[in-house]
């Protein structure tokens, strides 16, 4: 079994996965079974300043959007920071450092924007023994009005004034889940009305993976640490985190939805993984960086076709009605529902491939270098990109 | 109560009530809110669907699933009923496994199809269960047209030429409407009354009035009929049986099944209903599974079904041969009777094993014999009183496009007709698409 024992902006944890800052991280008895049930660390749920606690909804606080079987894709939240006395979080952060001397835990902090806020609650976290503090520049509901969280993290000069205050940053999402069409408010509705909330779960995987890339791909950014969160959900997903320049990925929505012992499959998940690619987790680590690249750079003659297997195929029709609808009318079907390609109208964008049922059914095929495309009637080129095509304006002259 | 299984004899009251009321209970209990959403999420929605092309009133089952997975069963109760009015008795009773689900391209990928039929019964329940009906007729157009037959073909006609504004008057001999709906299917596939209420919910299109009691030949001719209709329908049903041709076939209690099975749907108590300690049914097809499996239901003891072909080659559908198989019926397959014993009534069953031979069936030598108590017999339905002015194509009403048959302004469809299968479905079918031609036909369309 692969080592996945990871250091984070040097924080030693036995194993990449950490619980983010959110709900299932807020009180020790969560964490402790977090970490019985084999989590790496845990961020715990942000923690305000000293003073009357926090005041959240009695309401419903989550909304949600499922696909198929009602399966959680999308969720959102409206619930603050923890409401409990500041008091009793740093305890129970003393006492559970204490006893899981091999987990990261790091205390998620959210005062407001003073120099005297910031650095009385520093002294109070470093008390505990914890491994770090996380700033929370995301919440995007309830403290933002309050002239924290996201309203922070939105102005670059405020991260920049209160990490040096301190000595990390991710924007939640904003959302609206969905309407109530009775009622005709948001969902989660409390009292006839709803509002808006940060946005989780596997939905916005994408979107948190192009921010993970965006950042370790930037020279002027590269060089952080990155903690990948947004949608983590099976192994699978953290290697993407990992190999996109994550050092360590934070999950929420999945234990939410599962339960903490989805942290087995994480775990026997990512070891396999690397075990059958005979690499390190370090090797992992931005693995995918290199290749993550600018439209204009893509080689505009790389050339593919696709190509439909006759004895995968159940017949479903939906490749046929997705291009013959949407796309370039390039897929044939036959009386007794053959479904063949066209390559002379195929333009291999791949929406085929993408809404037949059968993975594995339709696939794309590389022409080789030379090969007449059936579509251009032009042998496949060697690479080249926009940047020196003729139709762009403003193209160096190729040669 | 003192008559068990082992009671010898035909004798009522071999099960108690509690009993009987639990054998005949639905045999496949409706979808819930949340099995039909998880049912529903698993259609693919096929373009150009199997499914639909494989319904025989090409019900747009996709769109209705949809409809179904997004919160709607009526709007998909609606799409299921503008192409079968019967969709609920449907629902309970297609042969699914060679029709729509058959042909699902899960069943292809998974072998598992998409459970169609219990999803067409939720949406049809959902949308008969919150009363009113979907459909209204159009300005009346004036015209007169006679519907023979108040089963699942002439319900149907008459229901699409009242909903196009035509008078119908739909004639009917027995004293309920619903055809084999009503006297022909298993109790326990349509439990609860449901065929009568499927007449009612039907009839409330208005435009249609009924006349019960009233056949063909008896209390009028197909003559008076057209002189005073601008069309006729016949939707008459197969009526008459066909007989073994054998010795012995008139000792007592040796019955069509459909008598078995009509009596049984017409009975007020199953306590009263009697039934053979043995029984013995002869046939192959759907007639002959509901037959044997609801005599095993009242408590016989022994039931067998005895069919001269190979088991494959059935009618009934495999689904139909395992839940007979599971309910205690025993079949045998390859075998044609060859005489029935008994003095007065009937005792035994001979049969002798067939085989494939050069010019059908042949008869092997190896004879065995079956205790009966009772003997149904199954082995098809006939036309029993066609009216001599209409041709036949063999032994049924010859029939071209949507049910024209050869006299002007006189169509027919269902199982009276030559062509298509005999289920309750292709009766819709035909029945629907001959209204459509008749409607046509009258308004110069």
């Amino acid at each position: 079994m692969a080592d996945l024992s990871s250091t984070f902006v040097g924080i030693r944890s036995p194993n990449p996965f950490w619980l983010a800052s959110a709900p299932p991280t807020d009180k020790a008895y969560n964490v402790v079974r977090a970490y019985k049930a084999g989590w790496g660390g845990v961020v715990w749920k942000t923690l305000g300043e000293d003073g009357p606690p926090v005041v959240n909804v009695n309401g419903p606080r989550y909304g949600a959007i499922w696909g198929a079987d009602r399966r959680l894709l999308g969720l959102n939240n409206i619930e603050l920071i923890t409401d409990r006395p500041l008091e009793v979080n740093l305890r129970e952060i003393k006492q559970v450092k204490r006893d899981w001397k091999d987990r990261a835990l790091v205390v998620s902090l959210m005062v407001p924007c003073t120099e005297d806020a910031w650095k009385a609650i520093l002294k109070r976290v470093e008390e505990t023994g914890a491994d770090g503090v996380e700033l929370n520049f995301g919440c995007p509901h309830g403290m933002a009005e309050r002239g924290m969280g996201s309203a922070v993290g939105q102005v670059p000069e405020y991260i920049e004034m209160v990490t040096r205050w301190c000595k990390q940053n991710i924007n939640t999402i904003n959302s609206i889940t969905s309407v109530d069409l009775d009622l005709f408010a948001p969902e989660p509705t409390l009292d006839g009305k709803g509002t808006h909330g940060g946005y989780c779960g596997p939905a916005v995987k994408p979107i948190a993976l192009n921010m993970v890339a965006e950042i370790a791909r930037n020279p002027a950014t590269r060089a952080l640490p990155i903690s990948g969160i947004g949608g983590v959900t099976t192994w699978r997903d953290a290697a993407e985190f990992l190999a996109l320049g994550a050092g360590n990925v934070q999950v929420c929505t999945a234990a939410m939805t599962y339960g903490f012992k989805i942290v087995q499959e994480m775990i026997s998940g990512l070891s396999q993984y690397l075990d059958e690619k005979g690499i390190a987790l370090t090797d992992l680590v931005g693995r995918a960086v290199p290749n993550v690249t600018d439209w204009q750079h893509l080689n505009l003659n790389y050339v593919t076709k696709a190509v439909i297997s006759e004895a995968d195929c159940i017949k479903c029709g939906r490749c046929y009605a997705a291009c013959e609808d949407t796309s370039h009318q390039a897929i044939a079907m036959s009386a007794d529902r053959v479904f063949t390609v066209k390559e002379e109208e195929c333009v291999a964008c791949n929406l085929c491939v993408d809404v037949c049922p059968v993975a594995g059914c339709i696939t794309m095929r590389e022409l080789a270098q030379g090969e007449v495309d059936k579509r251009t009637g032009r042998p496949v080129a060697p690479y080249a990109n926009w940047t020196t095509h003729p139709n762009n304006p403003s193209a160096r002259a190729a040669e | 109560m003192t008559n068990t299984p082992l009671t010898p004899g035909v004798a009522a009251g071999r099960l108690d009530a509690a009993h009987l009321a639990a054998n005949f209970a639905d045999v496949a209990p409706p979808l819930g809110a949340h099995e039909a959403r998880v049912a529903a999420d698993r259609c693919y929605f096929c373009h150009d669907a199997p499914c639909v092309a494989a319904c025989p009133t090409a019900i747009d089952i996709p769109l209705f699933i949809r409809q179904i997975a997004t919160g709607t069963p009526e709007a998909a109760a609606r799409s299921i009923f503008a192409q079968n009015i019967l969709g609920g008795t449907c629902a309970r009773v297609c042969p699914t496994e060679n029709l729509c689900e058959g042909s699902c391209v899960r069943e292809t990928a998974e072998g598992k199809p998409v459970e169609i039929g219990a999803l067409q019964r939720f949406a049809t329940d959902t949308a008969m269960a919150s009363g009113g009906h979907p459909f209204a007729r159009a300005a009346a157009t004036g015209r007169k047209i006679a519907v023979v037959g108040a089963g699942p073909a002439g319900l149907a006609c008459a229901h699409r030429l009242a909903m196009l504004g035509h008078a119908v008057t739909l004639y009917d001999a027995k004293p309920k409407a619903g055809g084999l709906n009503e006297y022909g299917l298993a109790a326990y596939k349509v439990p609860g009354g449901f065929a009568q209420a499927e007449v009612e919910w039907l009839l409330q299109i208005g435009g249609i009035a009924v006349v019960n009691g009233w056949a063909l030949g008896r209390e009028g001719s197909l003559d008076d009929l057209r002189a005073g209709h601008d069309a006729v329908f016949l939707g008459l049903g197969l009526a008459g049986v066909n007989a073994l041709g054998l010795a012995g076939e008139h000792l007592d209690q040796v019955l069509p099944a459909t008598d078995f099975i009509r009596e049984l749907r017409q009975a007020s108590d199953l306590t009263r209903l009697p039934v053979g300690r043995d029984v013995v049914v002869i046939g192959g097809g759907m007639t002959a599974i509901d037959a044997a499996v609801q005599s095993k239901l009242l408590g016989a003891e022994n039931v067998t079904i005895v069919y001269r072909r190979t088991q494959p080659e059935m009618p009934a559908s495999r689904h139909e041969q395992e839940h007979a198989t599971a309910s205690g019926v025993k079949i045998i397959a390859s075998a044609a009777p060859i005489a029935i014993h008994g003095a007065g009534r009937v005792r035994e069953v001979e049969f002798a094993y067939t085989r494939a031979g050069a010019k059908g069936l042949d008869l092997t030598s190896q004879t065995f014999r079956l205790k009966a108590d009772q003997l149904f017999t199954a082995i098809g339905q006939t036309l029993a009183d066609a009216p001599a002015s209409v041709a036949l194509d063999g032994r049924k009403i010859a029939v071209s496009g949507p049910g024209r048959t050869s006299l002007p302004n006189v169509w027919a469809g269902g199982d009276c007709a030559a062509g298509g299968d005999d289920l309750t479905v292709t009766a819709v079918a035909e029945g629907r698409d001959a209204a459509m031609d008749i409607h046509a036909n009258l308004m110069g369309a």
